[in-house]
């Protein structure tokens, strides 16, 4: 399988009569997003607006955040199973709008939707301060029930990015990224000294705004899977807009997961990288044996001398991880897991759910409960009110200035568990 | 230049200069002097700091008659206004390192002095303080005076003048069990490659989340005549009355509820979920789903139980720190057993 990310790199955005990329400068034809994503007939509204790093501006509340991309060789428009025909990804060549991503915003479905910051301290704390965000912001008809909400926002936020992405389809690329890789026979053949290594991706899959897809599936239906890491790359894994804002992984941090991209960079010098295993996290104990005994079990399957896994929210599915793990390391496995922490305002209390010996190589992504304060904002695209019923915000979140007080919980991707930020814990 | 600070000191009988085991008894006693290791410490905060005291007290005075001696040292710390008390070093001295332990926890919390101590690491006493004070690691006898106390005087200075202090390892001191969220270099997906590549090459790695360790609790003694008993209802599953009167948080709770049924048959209708860690859509529809209030109404009713108790307590438990959940436990606790409540369904999500 060969993956071609010919990244286009954007300087700027703009809105125009065209939808272009020139000399880095992405125009945005409004008109033509906004009539692709009224075609839904659950859509009452859509409003678009531009925010740029270093700009005093604030987006709340997020619920996804997509990179724009068109494929211009191979099998699959838009998210196969989801806005587009179903084929398998992960071979062609693919155009992406790097540096710029479609944000969705709405009013609260859940209450797991977050703020980004665009400069200052906010900035700091999310990924997505410093991308090119096209705002998308969804008003659905009145009266739709919650599940339905969830699925038009996030449809019309994939659409947006799919519509957006065509942008670039003639644009040259800055740089070329090529992924490729063979079936394990030869990719071992050609490294037989190289430990085998696996990336296990839990996804939660607990209903409403807690649920991960991938080529339109629900991960809750799902056994856990073997994917090919190619296939995640090129948009077949997408989000629910699921879970804590912190630490969901909001569909752009599947097209770029950066376990993924980490692990592939030392594939063929220090390790055979086998390939992905998408596990749900369920919420009955039965579903937690059976994803974990069955995530295991795929692990040694495929000879893997050493795992990562990385979690997807807190709480119960602490659980999942560390059983996973005893699971791993009680076969021989060696096992690093990747996971946040809830050790509340103070950092005092104890950090996870749930506690196994056999965890001894963990990376801390961040205490979701550290409280951070953030400026006022020039500028508020969506309602700074919705911090209040946010998790991680409360009531008295937003001051009369305009500032917010409020904990990581409530930043988009400030605690990534997959690693793509760069918090972590110390201990003082 | 602003005027020195003020320190008090701390010391046994021994670093007291009163003598050794057979003076363990001696009542507390303050002097306006400098005893012991204040002189040296003194010397060492080079002008910015002046020691105003010396508090020294028999160590098995102060264990055996605890009362007593907080009594007297409290009094005095009051009536001297210092900016910052010092305590020992106490090195690996059991006795000693308690008392330097509780009096410089003590005068922290109820007088809101900042305090300082310094101890070995296997020092019992680190135990009574180590949360609330900052605690200089020491060797384990006093032949170690020479480092602790400069590492003592260069944390003092920064205490007194209220600036922040560094990572433990830097500073020299104790980690106090404070997990910071602090920014690395390198993002998170690469620390766990290069942790991993480590094990595999059976290479030294350091874990950054070391493995919580649990508490258990006894349970209670089993109800014998569940007819004639009180049963509350308690949730952590964020079921609160429309409009969530009292705002609690939809993760990461910082209180809760209570709310009184004694008149309602089902939380149904009047009740619906705040909890940001679900699918709320069926708590929503049927919020005794969550928290059966209709069913234990109807046990009373068939007179399974004796009573529901008229109170409902309501928290929400997604992202919500052990520390605080502690809390609750303990205050809604205190409530039930005071109102002769026999037993809790608790229900979480």
């Amino acid at each position: 399988m060969k993956l071609e990310l010919r990244k286009i790199q954007i300087k700027d955005v703009v809105f125009g009569d065209k939808m272009e990329v020139n000399g880095g400068v992405l125009t945005i034809n409004k008109d033509q997003v906004v009539a692709k994503l009224m075609e839904d007939h659950r859509v009452k509204e859509i409003k678009i607006d531009l925010a740029k790093p270093g700009e005093k501006t604030r987006i709340i509340p997020v619920k996804d955040c997509i990179e724009p991309r068109v494929k211009i060789e191979g099998e699959g428009k838009g998210f196969p199973g989801v806005t587009g025909k179903m084929v398998p990804l992960g071979d062609g060549k693919v155009n992406v709008l790097d540096g710029a991503a479609v944000v969705t915003i709405g009013d609260i479905v859940g209450f797991q939707e977050g703020v980004v910051d665009m400069w200052g301290e906010g900035a700091k704390w999310t990924p997505f301060s410093k991308t090119f965000n096209i705002v998308v912001d969804i008003i659905p008809v009145e009266g739709l029930e919650p599940h339905v909400h969830e699925e038009t926002v996030r449809l019309a936020g994939l659409k947006a990015a799919e519509v957006i992405g065509e942008a670039g389809r003639y644009a040259e690329p800055t740089n070329v990224e090529v992924f490729e890789m063979g079936n394990h026979a030869e990719e071992s053949a050609k490294y037989p000294n190289l430990p085998k290594v696996l990336y296990v991706e839990m996804l939660i899959s607990q209903g409403l705004l807690h649920d991960g897809y991938i080529y339109g599936v629900n991960s809750q239906k799902i056994l856990p899977t073997l994917i090919h890491p190619n296939e995640e790359l090129d948009g077949a894994v997408i989000s629910g807009n699921c879970v804590a804002a912190c630490d969901k992984i909001t569909t752009y941090q599947h097209q770029n997961n950066s376990a993924i991209l980490d692990l592939y960079a030392e594939h063929g010098k220090t390790i055979n990288f086998l390939g992905v295993i998408l596990t749900p996290e369920l919420t009955t104990l039965e579903g937690k044996f059976r994803t974990c005994d069955y995530t295991a079990k795929l692990c040694t399957m495929m000879g893997a001398d050493g795992v990562i896994v990385s979690e997807e929210g807190y709480g119960n599915p602490d659980s999942d991880l560390l059983m996973i793990c005893k699971r791993l390391e009680k076969a021989g496995v060696k096992t690093v897991l990747i996971t946040d922490e809830c050790s509340g305002w103070d950092g005092m209390s104890q950090p996870l759910a749930d506690t196994t010996k056999e965890a001894v190589a963990v990376v801390s992504a961040g205490n979701v409960s550290h409280v951070v304060t953030l400026e006022p904002a020039d500028k508020v695209i969506g309602s700074a009110k919705a911090i209040s019923t946010l998790a991680g915000g409360w009531d008295g979140s937003l001051s009369e200035d305009g500032s917010i007080k409020c904990e990581l919980n409530a930043v988009i991707g400030a605690t990534s568990e997959i690693g793509y930020h760069n918090c972590t814990v110390k201990l003082y | 230049m602003s005027n020195p600070f003020k320190v008090l000191y701390y010391v046994n009988q021994f670093f007291g200069q009163v003598g050794g085991e057979e003076k363990a008894g001696i009542e507390p006693f303050y002097k306006e002097e400098k005893i012991g290791p204040a002189a040296g410490f003194e010397a060492l905060l080079e002008g910015e700091g002046t020691v105003v005291g010396t508090l020294v007290c028999g160590d098995n005075y102060f264990n055996e008659h605890n009362k007593e001696a907080f009594a007297f040292i409290m009094d005095t710390i009051k009536a001297a206004k210092p900016d910052l008390v010092v305590t020992g070093p106490a090195f690996n001295a059991g006795r000693y390192g308690m008392a330097c332990g509780e009096i410089a926890a003590k005068v922290t919390e109820e007088l809101g002095i900042p305090t300082l101590s310094g101890m070995y690491i296997e020092n019992p006493g680190l135990d009574t303080c180590v949360s609330k004070v900052i605690v200089v690691s020491t060797p384990d006898s006093a032949a170690g005076m020479r480092t602790a106390l400069p590492t003592m005087a260069k944390i003092a200075r920064k205490l007194a003048k209220g600036e922040e202090l560094g990572a433990p390892e830097v500073e020299g001191y104790i980690p106090q069990g404070r997990r910071l969220t602090v920014f690395s270099d390198k993002r998170g997906s690469k620390r766990a490659v290069e942790m991993l590549l480590a094990r595999l090459n059976n290479e030294a790695f350091e874990t950054e989340l070391p493995m919580p360790q649990f508490d258990r609790v006894d349970p209670a003694l089993a109800i014998k005549d569940l007819s004639k008993a009180t049963i509350a209802l308690v949730t952590s599953g964020g079921i609160v009355p429309f409009g969530n009167p009292d705002r609690i948080q939809s993760a990461s709770a910082q209180k809760w509820g209570k709310y009184d049924v004694s008149a309602a048959a089902a939380l149904k209708g009047a009740y619906y979920t705040i909890h940001g860690g679900y699918d709320p859509v069926y708590a929503n529809e049927t919020p005794d789903r969550v928290a059966p209030l209709d069913v234990m109404k109807t046990l009373e009713k068939e007179g399974v139980i004796g009573k529901v108790y008229d109170y409902f307590y309501t928290t929400t438990g997604t992202g919500t720190s052990v520390g605080n959940s502690l809390t609750f436990g303990k205050e809604i606790g205190a409530e039930l057993k005071a109102a002769g409540v026999d037993g809790v369904i608790l229900t979480s999500t």
